[in-house]
């Protein structure tokens, strides 16, 4: 089981809790967690990544086990923590203020 | 007693102000989709309770809902469907860049002169069909017209507007190349005019196959040719329903009618104290009565001396009433956006308007008396009214 956390207004848009759990059959990466999770909450297509390019949005990043993936390919393997569910993938939202 | 509904979208949210015919008491709904950009709202004048709205934002992109009880709840179209259905996705925006329509078009002209890729960016404005609650057009930027035949699930792009020939030499103005207008003739279903910032007015008479510049007469001081085909700031144009071949522009700077759907403009600025602006609308039962707000200037965009007035023509342009009453006085440095006036069509025609400032301001009796129906939302983006029965 695949832990996610969302930012804020993604949590309202799919209308669920602080955190979505997903079943992955295969290997663990940014590109099977975001089509797992667009599958489930179709309304989410297009807000993560573009539906086009499939590029990450600019405002948005990934991170797991306290660093950074955002950077990473979308094929690369998420650490094993995510992938045994011990940790979340988070996706995270540039701050807004001032 | 029929009643209205004026649908808000500002910078935090949709909003929904309703009454009875009397217009004197108002009931506020929202905001819906609270912390969004709704950049605009339409109800369809086939199925009234059925809306679209814009939801962007500059994290999450752009997002459709669509209401089909008059505002009271939403839902992303196809957005509780099974994942079979992934292929349609009401927010997909691809421009049409196929062989098969003859002309494809990648690149339009940057700040810099340089041609850019085209990018969609937004939703600016929503038409909804005349004849099908399901059908409705989409104004995007970067400019393009978008139609979608099953209620917003999917869309397809029209490429026959941005491939039509002066596609290349467009370029954006300082709020980005948008298509912010569009008008489908009541009379004859073939023929539709869509505005774009800063590329000028065009129109089809085939239903959108084949598309023209319609910018004879528009002169902009600001381009290097004032006399291009394209390339004009159009900010807003607007009819009367009932004469759809009479059109009404406000531009960057200057106030303009056209009296042969387009093919010619003449400036009627007339006595305006500034013909800068970027609303522009007409009485629903009068089509000689127009309304402007006079905006200082292209670098001072709020009201002349701290004064927020509207203009009104009775006579089609040229000579204009100054209308205060119930308006600020002094110390008002709000702005009033392209897409943010309206008018409903009881049989006293009320006129209504929004700002920067997060006032929404409605006038019972065409222009005479105004109040504000709220002072105090998110900055105004766009202000749209349904006469229900």
């Amino acid at each position: 089981m695949i832990r996610v956390v969302l930012p804020a207004h993604l949590r309202n848009l799919a209308k669920v809790g602080d955190e979505v759990q997903l079943e992955i059959a295969g290997p663990v990466t940014q590109r099977s967690v975001l089509d797992a999770l667009e599958a489930r909450y179709p309304m989410l297509r297009g807000t993560i990544r573009d539906h086009v390019t499939q590029q990450r949005r600019p405002f948005l990043r990934f991170f797991a086990c306290e660093e950074d993936w955002s950077h990473e390919g979308p094929d690369a393997l998420l650490p094993e923590a995510v992938a045994k569910g011990e940790e979340p993938l988070l996706i995270v939202g540039a701050i807004a203020g001032g | 007693m029929s009643g209205v509904r004026v649908l808000v979208g500002t910078r935090k949210g949709g909003f929904i102000l309703t009454s009875d015919g009397k217009r004197d008491k108002w009931n506020i709904a929202g905001p819906h989709f609270a912390g969004w950009e709704i950049y605009h709202m339409k109800g369809s004048p086939v199925d009234p309770n059925r809306i679209y709205a814009s939801q962007t934002s500059g994290w999450f992109g752009q997002l459709v809902q669509v209401s089909n009880d008059g505002g009271k709840t939403w839902a992303v179209p196809g957005g509780e469907e099974p994942p079979a259905f992934s292929a349609r996705a009401s927010n997909k925006f691809v421009y049409d860049s196929s062989t098969e329509t003859g002309k494809p078009l990648t690149t339009h002209q940057w700040y810099d002169g340089t041609q850019h890729p085209w990018e969609f960016k937004r939703v600016w404005h929503f038409e909804p069909s005349l004849h099908d609650a399901d059908t409705v057009y989409a104004g995007v930027e970067d400019a393009a017209l978008f139609r979608s035949t099953d209620g917003a699930k999917s869309w397809q792009e029209i490429p026959g507007l941005r491939g039509h020939g002066t596609g290349p030499h467009w370029q954006p103005g300082a709020g980005g190349m948008c298509l912010h207008t569009i008008i489908l003739d009541p009379a004859n279903p073939e023929r539709m005019y869509i505005a774009i910032s800063a590329a000028g007015a065009f129109r089809t008479d085939d239903g959108g196959k084949s598309w023209k510049p319609i910018n004879k007469g528009l002169y902009s001081k600001y381009i290097p040719d004032p006399n291009a085909e394209v390339g004009h700031c159009v900010h807003h144009v607007a009819i009367n329903p009932k004469r759809p071949d009479v059109l009404f522009m406000q531009k960057h700077w200057d106030v303009m009618r056209s009296d042969n759907a387009g093919d010619q403009w003449t400036k009627i600025s007339g006595n305006l104290p500034t013909d800068f602006g970027f609303v522009i609308d007409v009485h629903a039962h009068e089509p000689e009565t127009v309304y402007v707000v006079p905006i200082k200037s292209d670098s001072e965009h709020f009201p002349l001396d701290g004064k927020l007035r509207v203009y009104r023509s009775k006579s089609g342009g040229n000579e204009w009433e100054e209308l205060k009453k119930g308006l600020p006085e002094r110390d008002c440095y709000v702005n009033v956006l392209r897409d943010a006036m309206a008018v409903d069509t009881l049989d006293e025609c009320g006129v209504y308007f929004g700002t920067t400032g997060g006032q929404v301001y409605m006038s019972p009796d065409g222009g005479d008396n105004w109040n504000a129906i709220v002072h105090d939302l998110p900055g105004v983006l766009s202000v749209e009214v349904q006469t229900l029965p």
